[in-house]
């Protein structure tokens, strides 16, 4: 649910990185709060364990800049992908306008990456959304690690509706701002259509 | 999605912005926060200039769910008002008609009484203005021409040029 302020002129939209314990989201967010200029992000907060793993999110605000003399903010969140967190990950899924989806990449993260694929099919549907009309965008992560499948492996059991996905290696930052301008893009252009 | 974004207008920002100054000053605040339960700021008072809002604000949308979490658990719909207790700062908060969160923050020149008793009262005016946007919303659903307007002259161009 994006908040369209007509007084303060500014658009907020929602962006969730979702997918499996151990794919790069919260990667992600690091590398995108350490890569923007100061003036326009926020603190990035981040609900983790003592041992980094995310605990109940992190969230992250941008203002990327003004379309039509509007302020367009996106506010960036990572759900936490370990299996047991499910019941926080659907709190936070509430309100969304667009998802980055982080498949990690190896081999043997195959299955966590459906499941947690499931996983978000189903949460969406019980807060109303439907997976194939929301802004999706997929990212294979971890592209670096020799044990990782091959992509067209990785689009058959991921990407069935072939929507846009992208390569990325998130602490380098490969791929992750083309993968935030991407579901940022969708989300933008959503709004437009649904008026 | 979108379809159901949440559209202010000067005149409801106006009502709400009023509502919180007032509230603030009659319960001696520190600050006012006005959220929704998705976690976006909607309306500030009092000296919320030196807090992080933004990130205040997602926190309180964050802890709203997790606490609405627990009273599902317990069979609960949810725990209306929240209260966390620091040494020098304290934080209120109360769910407003189930749909937005006002987050109040005071210190010793108030107290946790007056403050609950003036949150009460701000909540029904601020459920009442909320209520009538939501009206003026479904009224205006087609026909918000400046949304309209607005909208269809976002072209691929400006969305290109926000990533620079
Ligand atoms: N080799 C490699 N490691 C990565 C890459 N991206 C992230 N990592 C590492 O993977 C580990 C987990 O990354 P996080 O970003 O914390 O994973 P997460 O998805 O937030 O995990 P949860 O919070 O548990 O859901 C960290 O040690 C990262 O440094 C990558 O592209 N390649
Ligand atoms: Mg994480």
């Amino acid at each position: 649910m994006s908040f369209i302020n007509f007084t303060t002129r500014e658009i907020s939209c929602k962006i969730v990185y979702y997918g499996p314990g151990l794919s790069g989201k919260t990667t992600n967010l690091h590398w995108i709060y350490n890569h923007t200029e100061s003036d326009r992000k926020g603190k990035l907060i981040s609900l983790a364990t003592e041992t980094e793993r995310t605990l109940f999110f992190d969230f992250l605000p941008l203002a990327l800049g003004k379309i039509e003399g509007f302020g367009v903010r996106f506010h960036l969140y990572t759900v936490p992908g370990q299996v047991f967190y499910a019941a926080s990950r659907k709190l936070i899924l509430k309100g969304v306008d667009g998802i980055v989806f982080t498949a990690d990449s190896q081999i043997e993260r195959m299955e966590a990456n459906m499941e947690s694929m499931d996983d978000l099919r189903q949460n969406l549907e019980e807060h109303g959304y439907d997976i194939r009309n929301i802004p999706l965008t997929i990212q294979y992560n971890k592209r670096d690690l020799p044990n990782v499948a091959p992509l067209e492996e990785m689009n058959r059991h991921l990407n069935p509706m072939n929507g846009e996905w992208f390569e990325a290696v998130a602490f380098y930052g490969t791929g992750v701002y083309e993968t935030l301008k991407d579901v940022a893009k969708k989300v933008l252009k959503d709004l437009r259509k649904a008026r | 999605m979108s379809s159901f974004s949440l559209v202010m207008h000067d005149a409801e920002f106006e009502r709400i912005g009023s509502a919180l100054t007032e509230l603030c000053t009659s319960s001696r605040a520190f600050a006012v926060f006005l959220v929704d339960k998705n976690g976006q700021l909607i309306g500030t008072a009092g000296e919320s200039a030196r807090i992080d809002g933004t990130g205040l604000a997602s926190l309180a949308a964050g802890t709203v769910a997790a606490t609405g979490g627990m009273a599902g658990l317990i069979g609960e719909d949810e725990f209306s008002v929240l209260s966390h207790e620091g040494k020098r700062k304290s934080i209120h908060i109360t769910i407003v008609d189930s749909r937005v969160i006002l987050v109040i923050i005071f210190d010793d020149r108030s107290s946790l009484g007056l403050v609950r008793l003036r949150a009460r009262q701000a909540s029904g005016k601020l459920a009442r203005v909320f209520r009538e946007l939501d009206l003026k919303v479904e009224e205006s659903a087609n026909e918000d021409q400046m949304n309209e307007a607005f909208f269809s002259e976002i072209t691929d161009e400006d969305i290109d040029r926000l990533f620079g």
